[in-house]
């Protein structure tokens, strides 16, 4: 039986770290998430010897991340929207030299220095770059505070399989927020060595080199075709959604995190009134579930996209129907959370046509 | 009789003592290639002090016998390819990070011999807060620092530490302090730090003073064993490509402007025995 605890989002997803054997985290104060660094500083070095160390920045935590990250251990680090910008630089980095590493970015609701209070403003910036060039992070969205920690254990996996970045994409709210958590046992540290890692050369090997640099404009395209071919292969076997009711639906709510669970109250206090509505909430976001949005779109009378943004995932849902069905869309911002009677409402005026 | 039998060229015992075999004895060697140097053509500017100070890390790592427990971070600048050269594990940072990169490999392999390799505008510029944070945090790593007063990969632009007076693409008429500000005696900031185990400041223009960085950085070496803080070696040298010099005028320029503002020798010692 495992362990059964209340817990605050931060805390559980630093007790989930700690338990799935993570080797180091780097870390800088910002609300609302610095209660990872300070759980992690309080329970980690004595209980696995696990290193934390507070940087003196965003941009020196990630830069810290990618050292670590080469000598092929299990790091990771966390912030909130305007750290994770901070660190973009970094990102592009460490996806383009191919290593694996946890980021998690708590969102809050932007742009500039915004709002402490919970948003996904951050979509577009974690799934379709931020950094420069052409690369793509690995991007899991809990909705509970139990998935703030499975998606520590499966980040790990999926970043050590793939050799890629992969981004816990919560928000102020899931990091905040106490519920019920069962925590999985302690995953010993890591005692293996990656033969592609930076831990001394011995005489025997060629020396490993972790760079991004390739001044040849041949190799340099090569580099950017393996790593397409790499998303392409995630985007193949990777893709992990739920669907709620929405076998006999005529109209799907689609969001992610935390919203997904609003929108499940929404679909069954839509159903009392007749409404057939169904919830479709993506768990990755890269890679996306296109094509199981598409096979949906044959079937549906309508979706209704609601998001903490100015309408962000609502594109990949556009995408997906290609204009087969009407795509509606439902955003707060600012830190707001969408309400039941929000949403419900404005699945009703959208759809008042199409029901009757 | 002619030439060689003349002078015993043909006789079957000197050829013997004249085979390669024969000469190429350890006892006769004086000179050769670091083992820990790849046979890869350096790309530095003819009287670049780049290569001296590359060879000089090999030549450590290979008389200390950790290339198995070394791992360097190139920085962004001119030693952006250091890696190509040094026959050791390397990742290459970000311009100016080097030293967090260098922070985080330590902080997981603590038993491993860590060094970060960066220029001026890397190390005192654009990286100068993780420069100062890392020395302050003491971590058990050697930072080296070549200062050459200029952006050399860039084309020859104005460094943190470019001299006053001093011309660069963008100081034409000369670093103007009104303008421009002063030139960053980063390393004597270093020096105050509790942090820093041992700061010093050599060059590599002549055999003296590359016996000297030697030392230095053989010590940055071997210091990380006592886990007592952080090792600083500032390489002050030449850049003749973007001084606009012969490789002789350039070390003129280094001795007579770079050295006296510049000044070479110890900042900070260990005070301790190492115990």
């Amino acid at each position: 039986m495992n362990e059964i605890k209340l817990m605050k989002g931060n805390e559980a997803l630093a007790e989930a770290a700690i338990r799935a054997g993570c080797d180091g985290y780097f870390g800088y104060p910002i609300t609302p998430q610095s209660e990872i660094l300070e759980y992690l500083t309080l329970e980690a070095r004595q209980r696995t010897g696990m290193v934390v160390l507070q940087a003196e920045s965003e941009v020196a935590a990630i830069n810290m991340v990618y050292g670590a990250a080469g000598t092929g251990k299990r790091v990771m680090t966390s912030s909130s929207s305007p750290g994770i910008s901070l660190m973009q630089e970094c990102i592009s980095y460490i996806a383009c030299a191919e290593l694996p590493c946890l980021l998690v970015n708590v969102m809050r609701g932007g742009p500039g220095l915004g709002t402490i209070q919970p948003s996904q403003g951050d979509y577009f910036q974690t799934v379709k770059g931020g950094g420069h060039g052409d690369y793509r992070l690995i991007t899991l969205a809990p909705s509970t505070v139990q998935e703030m920690v499975d998606h520590v254990r499966l980040g790990f996996d999926l970043a050590f399989k793939w050799k890629n970045p992969v981004m816990i994409l919560a928000d102020g709210a899931l990091g905040q927020m106490m519920e019920k958590v069962e925590l999985f046992p302690q995953i010993p540290r890591k005692i293996n060595i990656e033969p592609w890692a930076t831990v001394g050369k011995p005489k025997e090997r060629e020396r490993n080199i972790i760079t991004s640099l390739y001044l040849v404009t041949e190799v340099m395209e090569k580099i950017n075709l393996d790593l397409q071919k790499k998303y392409k292969e995630i985007e193949k076997t990777e893709i992990r959604y739920e669907m709620t009711g929405c076998d006999d639906a005529e109209i799907i709510l689609v969001a992610f995190g935390l919203v997904a669970r609003i929108c499940t109250k929404v679909a069954e206090l839509a159903r009392e009134k007749g409404i057939k509505v169904g919830v479709f909430r993506p768990i990755t976001l890269f890679p996306f579930p296109y094509d199981e949005l598409s096979k949906l779109s044959e079937r549906v009378k309508g979706f209704h996209v609601v998001e903490m943004n100015a309408g962000q995932m609502v594109e990949d849902v556009r995408l997906s129907v290609n204009g087969k069905v009407p795509v509606e869309f439902l955003g707060r911002m600012g830190g707001i959370i969408p309400s039941v009677d929000d949403i419900l409402q404005a699945l009703e005026l959208n759809y008042a046509g199409a029901l009757l | 009789m002619n030439e060689k039998t003349m002078i015993g060229l043909e006789d079957e015992h000197f050829k013997q003592m004249i085979s390669e075999e024969s000469i190429c004895v350890a006892e006769n060697i004086v000179y050769e290639k670091p083992s820990v140097l790849t046979d890869t053509p350096m790309h530095y500017c003819p009287g670049c002090g780049h290569g001296v100070a590359h060879r000089l890390i090999a030549e450590a790592i290979e008389e200390l016998g950790i290339q198995d427990k070394t791992i360097g971070v190139a920085p962004v600048g001119c030693a952006v390819f250091a890696y190509n050269y040094l026959d050791i594990d390397m990742t290459e940072a970000a311009h100016g990070r080097a030293s967090a990169v260098a922070t985080g490999i330590k902080r997981v392999l603590p038993d491993k011999y860590v060094f970060s390799y960066q220029g001026d505008g890397d190390l005192a510029a654009i990286g100068t807060g993780e420069t100062i944070h890392t020395c302050n945090r003491g971590e058990n790593i050697m930072i080296i620092f070549i200062n050459n007063g200029i952006y050399g990969m860039t084309g020859g632009q104005m460094a943190p530490t470019t001299l006053i007076g001093m011309k660069s693409t963008t100081t034409p008429f000369g670093r103007d302090v009104e303008l421009m500000g002063n030139p960053l005696k980063i390393t004597e900031l270093i020096a105050q730090l509790p942090g820093v185990y041992y700061c010093t400041r050599v060059a590599v223009n002549n055999p003296v003073n590359v016996r000297r960085a030697k030392k230095a950085i053989l010590n940055g070496f071997k210091y990380q064993d006592r886990k007592k803080g952080l090792s600083f070696v500032e390489i002050v040298t030449n850049c003749p490509s973007n001084w606009k010099m012969t490789p002789i005028e350039s070390n003129k320029f280094l001795e007579e402007q770079m050295m006296p503002f510049y000044p070479l020798g110890d900042l900070k010692i260990p005070t301790d025995k190492g115990e």
